[in-house]
């Protein structure tokens, strides 16, 4: 009887642990592989024998670099840039007035804005083409920040929102009493109160300019981003190219990851709700 | 002057939003009043030419674009839910380096399509991990080929593997987070009156994650009929879908009204999706404000 | 209905030692009240027994059943959550009902069942609402009630009452010690309200800090507390404690707390014989205590102190008066309501058959040492 509910205790408990184990493996070897690949010399990547590679050379990755990479990069990180100013200066005083306002047709509005963020931003990219051609700015890297910043305003909104109600009403209230205005609380008490979320958010509209490839790939020929860079060229090359450019893409997004872990699940819970 | 400060204090809220909201209004109202002009003129008169060519050129794949994401669609998302619950139930209970295991099966989160398309690929290619791992225990003395346009189901497959490997993750913390708000009580009060653990998914559990079960199901429908990168990467036109007929269009023919209907598509199923949403997310913003 | 046996039960979250090896024999159909401060480990140890939480060292036993390892739904408890725990999907009745569909009762037993068990809680007008539509007070019966309507070995209860009104609650009180004795099951009661403690428990285990620090009859605890904290814990206003130095001359006892003198009689030689000369801490409480004209004339042993008045509690029932003695201060609890003045003399006497002393390093009471962990 005892030792039958312990043995039930331990099967239990070694059940979880080997369940996890499988989704972890699951979810982190492709990364690993696909991270030796990208550095695997060409003879042990087409040797059958060998699995996990012996040889390591930076040749694959040297080589996409010069192939047009690393202008792609400065590219990606332009428009990433960009994105985050034009969203956030466009994003925040919305967000604040959301977290911080009661007027009427709030409720409609927010909604509205969480409407507007359903709408599948691809679609715009087509006929963007036609006005960007009139305007000049087909072919540019601001032309692609503009509509990144559409698709990342909706979150930006979203997420500030929720950030600056985070920040007690009495904390600024109190500062309006000891004689700063609106504006001066604003900007010395709440702003760096809610920084480090900011950031966080900052970092994740990076991760989703870095990661678009649609709407970049369509408004530019010349002045490719990574992703629109990499479906279009990187595609014709052989395999260990091919994995140069995955390592490539995924280790930025996996260092910002790793500095703003703190915040990113509750982001996600805010922004996917 | 008073009454003007009251002026700014009581249209100040809207004077912040307003920007953000002409700016998204203009992004995508413009493009769609755009996309309808391009898709039904033809040097600016109106014409069918483009919906002609899309349904009956031999050179469209248009139906074949409909019906296989819906299929990707039907196959990836049912998959996804369940696993994610899965996982989400795991997770929920207590083990060493819960926070560790955490992290990293959420990793996939920060990985664009076209990226988690290149990482499968170089498990799944003939020369592939996989492969190498299969043929070196012996279990198969021949690659398992997964790319070319001859092994179209098997490029379906891994397309259905990435998305699933990439995009389960959304889903997962969507239900972890609405778990996680269900008080750890609730789940034991039914533990302790002698429910068995399939008892407490069905009664409790269930029940009380159904609004992020919704959530989760609309938000990963609307995305994925927007797949576009994984497919790309891993079988080109081989399996045709909307995005990427709207893209090959557009970039490889400049078919620009053609291009603009497939967006136009994807828009439509999409607005369907999102009101479906939005009404049900209403009703529960509503009830919460209760 | 079976006893209950915790055998050193200790469980640790990370760094904080919740339960620090708890012994505790639980009779059969016996109603024990675990009483105790905030945070002392009371619902851990309540968890440890429902099988929600696995202590990390010592056992659980159901009679002769070891259970440490058993799942909860294998044990037969049935609990009411401190938090709780009503399901907010569903109605109240489906709430009460859901111990009863889980063992497959049958239908009209199980309305039965749920309506006496609402009757009994005065919320039978409450079965079709939503738990949202409910007041605390209001959860926390349905609470109850679902934890009531099956017959489970034992019933645990956290902190059952405490969010209902004074009036609601003393009938509560009675009524749960009423079905209780019906229908005698092993009842383990969390409560930090001394009161309840008191008028409900078969036996009071007095926790703190994850250790239990006496087990015994109410009456016990309350007349014979075996350490410093069982004496301050239980009793309104808190006994009163003093330092005070033991003098032992020619069989003599005297205690001196600088402010005043008390001559002990030769009873307590036995006891103080081997601190003459150290100091220990002497407790009183404040009944204990008669001004001048109070005494009952049972109170046969008497030491008189005088002091100040320095503020007076007029709660009608009772008079609580502070008084100065110069250094410290000394409560003074007189039935019936009575006037002073701030700031005149009174003269008190400390009853000396209700004096308690205590070791000033261990804090053990000296007088009913043997007391300590009595089962
Ligand atoms: N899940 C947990 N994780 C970490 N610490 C915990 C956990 N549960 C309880 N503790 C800690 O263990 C100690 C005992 O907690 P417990 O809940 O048993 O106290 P309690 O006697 O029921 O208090 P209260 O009267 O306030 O309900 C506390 O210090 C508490 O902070
Ligand atoms: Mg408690």
């Amino acid at each position: 009887m005892v030792e039958s509910s312990i043995v039930r205790y331990y099967l239990r408990k070694l059940v979880i642990a080997a369940l996890v184990i499988v989704v972890v493996v699951w979810v982190v070897t492709p990364f690993i592989i696909s991270m030796l690949y990208a550095f695997s010399s060409k003879d042990d990547y087409y040797s059958p024998n060998i699995i996990i590679p012996i040889h390591y050379t930076i040749q694959h990755v040297k080589m996409l670099l010069d192939l047009g990479a690393t202008q792609a990069i400065i590219n990606s990180v332009i428009v990433a840039v960009i994105t985050i100013l034009l969203s956030f200066a466009l994003g925040l005083p919305a967000g604040y007035a959301f977290a911080k306002f009661a007027f009427k047709g709030k409720d409609s509005l927010k909604l509205l804005i969480i409407g507007l963020r359903m709408f599948p931003i691809l679609v715009i990219a087509v006929p963007l083409v036609t006005l960007y051609i009139r305007l000049g700015l087909n072919d540019t890297l601001l032309g692609v920040a503009l509509a990144h910043t559409s698709m990342a305003l909706p979150f930006v909104i979203i997420i500030s929102s929720s950030i600056f109600a985070g920040v007690p009403k009495e904390l600024e209230e109190a500062a309006m009493i000891f004689g700063l205005d609106r504006k001066g609380a604003f900007f010395r008490i709440t702003m760096p109160l809610a920084l480090p979320g900011l950031a966080a958010a900052a970092i994740f509209t990076f991760i989703m300019s870095w990661n678009e490839v649609f709407i970049a790939s369509v408004l530019t020929l010349t002045h490719r981003t990574l992703p629109a860079f990499i479906l279009t060229s990187a595609m014709a090359a052989p395999d260990f190219i091919k994995f140069a450019a995955g390592f490539i893409m995924i280790l930025p997004a996996m260092i910002f990851v790793f500095i703003a872990r703190k915040y990113l699940i509750t982001m996600w819970g805010i922004t996917l709700k | 002057m008073p009454n003007h400060v009251s002026f700014v204090e009581k249209y100040l809220p809207y004077i912040l939003i307003a920007p953000a909201l002409a700016y998204m209004l203009f992004f995508i109202g413009y493009p769609l009043a755009e996309g309808l002009h391009l898709a039904f003129t033809v040097n600016g008169v109106f014409s069918l030419q483009n919906v002609e060519y899309l349904i009956s050129s031999p050179f469209s794949k248009f139906w074949d674009a409909l019906t296989d994401t819906f299929l990707l669609v039907l196959v990836i998302i049912p998959i996804q839910v369940a696993i994610a619950l899965g996982l989400a139930m795991l997770f929920n209970m207590k083990f060493p380096a819960r926070h560790v295991a955490l992290y990293l099966v959420i990793l996939p989160l920060t990985i664009s399509d076209v990226a988690a398309g290149l990482i499968w690929y170089s498990m799944l290619s003939a020369n592939g991990f996989f492969n190498k791992i299969l043929l070196n225990i012996g279990l198969i003395h021949q690659p398992i080929y997964f790319f070319g346009y001859q092994y179209r189901p098997m490029e379906f497959l891994a397309i259905v593997i990435t998305e699933v490997w990439r995009a389960t993750a959304i889903v997962f913390v969507i239900l972890f987070a609405g778990l996680q708000m269900i008080s750890r009580d609730h789940i034991e009060a039914a533990e302790v009156f002698g429910a068995t653990p399939w008892q407490r998914l069905r009664y409790i559990v269930f029940p009380m994650l159904k609004p992020s079960l919704q959530a989760a199901l609309l938000i990963r429908t609307l995305f994925a009929f927007q797949i576009f990168g994984v497919v790309w990467v891993l079988a080109g036109r081989d399996i045709p879908i909307l995005a990427g007929e709207a893209y090959y269009e557009q970039v490889e023919l400049h078919h620009t009204g053609v291009a603009a209907i497939y967006a136009l598509i994807i828009a439509a199923i999409s607005i369907s999706i999102g009101y479906v949403y939005i009404k049900l997310f209403k009703a529960q913003y509503l009830e919460e404000g209760r | 209905m079976v006893d209950v046996h915790l055998k050193g039960i200790v469980k640790r979250f990370g760094k904080t030692i919740a339960v620090n090896g708890i012994n505790l024999d639980i009779r059969d159909g016996e109603f024990i009240v675990l009483l105790g401060p905030s945070g002392c480990g009371k619902t851990t140890t309540l968890r440890v027994i429902a099988g929600l939480e696995k202590p990390d060292e010592g056992r659980v036993l159901f009679g002769d059943r070891d259970v440490t390892y058993l799942p909860p739904r294998e044990r037969n408890v049935s609990m009411v959550f401190q938090s709780y725990a009503i399901w907010p999907h569903m109605k109240v009745y489906d709430n009460i009902a859901f111990p009863l569909k889980i063992k497959k009762f049958p239908k009209e037993e199980i309305d039965k069942r749920v309506k006496w068990a609402a009757e009994l809680l005065q919320i039978s007008e409450l079965l079709d609402r939503y738990p949202h539509q409910l007041s605390g007070g209001q959860r926390q019966r349905v609470a109850v009630a679902r934890a009531i309507v099956v017959e489970p070995d034992v019933l645990l209860m956290d902190e059952p009452l405490s969010n209902l009104d004074a009036l609601l609650r003393v009938k509560m009180r009675s009524e749960l010690k009423k079905l209780q004795r019906r229908i005698k099951v092993t009842t383990i009661y969390v409560t930090h309200d001394q009161v309840e403690a008191m008028t409900m428990g078969d036996r009071i285990a007095v926790m703190n800090k994850g250790k239990i620090q006496q087990v015994g009859r109410p009456d016990e605890i309350y007349l014979r507390p075996a350490n410093v904290f069982v004496a301050g814990f239980v009793g309104t206003p808190q006994m009163n404690f003093f330092d005070a130095t033991v003098e032992i001359k020619d069989d003599e006892i005297i205690l001196d707390a600088s402010d005043f003198k008390v001559r002990l009689p030769k009873d307590y030689l036995p006891v103080l014989q081997e601190y003459n000369g150290k100091t220990v801490i002497v407790g009183i409480r404040p009944e204990h205590i008669y001004p001048e004209g109070h005494a009952p004339t049972t109170a046969k042993k008497l030491s008189w102190v005088e002091g100040t008045v320095d503020f007076v509690e007029a709660l009608g029932s009772d008079t609580i008066l502070h008084l100065n003695t110069g250094s410290m201060i000394l409560v003074v609890k007189i039935s019936g309501s009575h006037r002073y003045e701030i700031g005149s003399k009174v003269k008190v006497a400390l009853d000396l058959s209700n004096i308690h002393v205590f070791d000033k390093e261990s804090q053990v009471s000296l007088l009913y040492k043997r007391q300590r962990g009595v089962q």
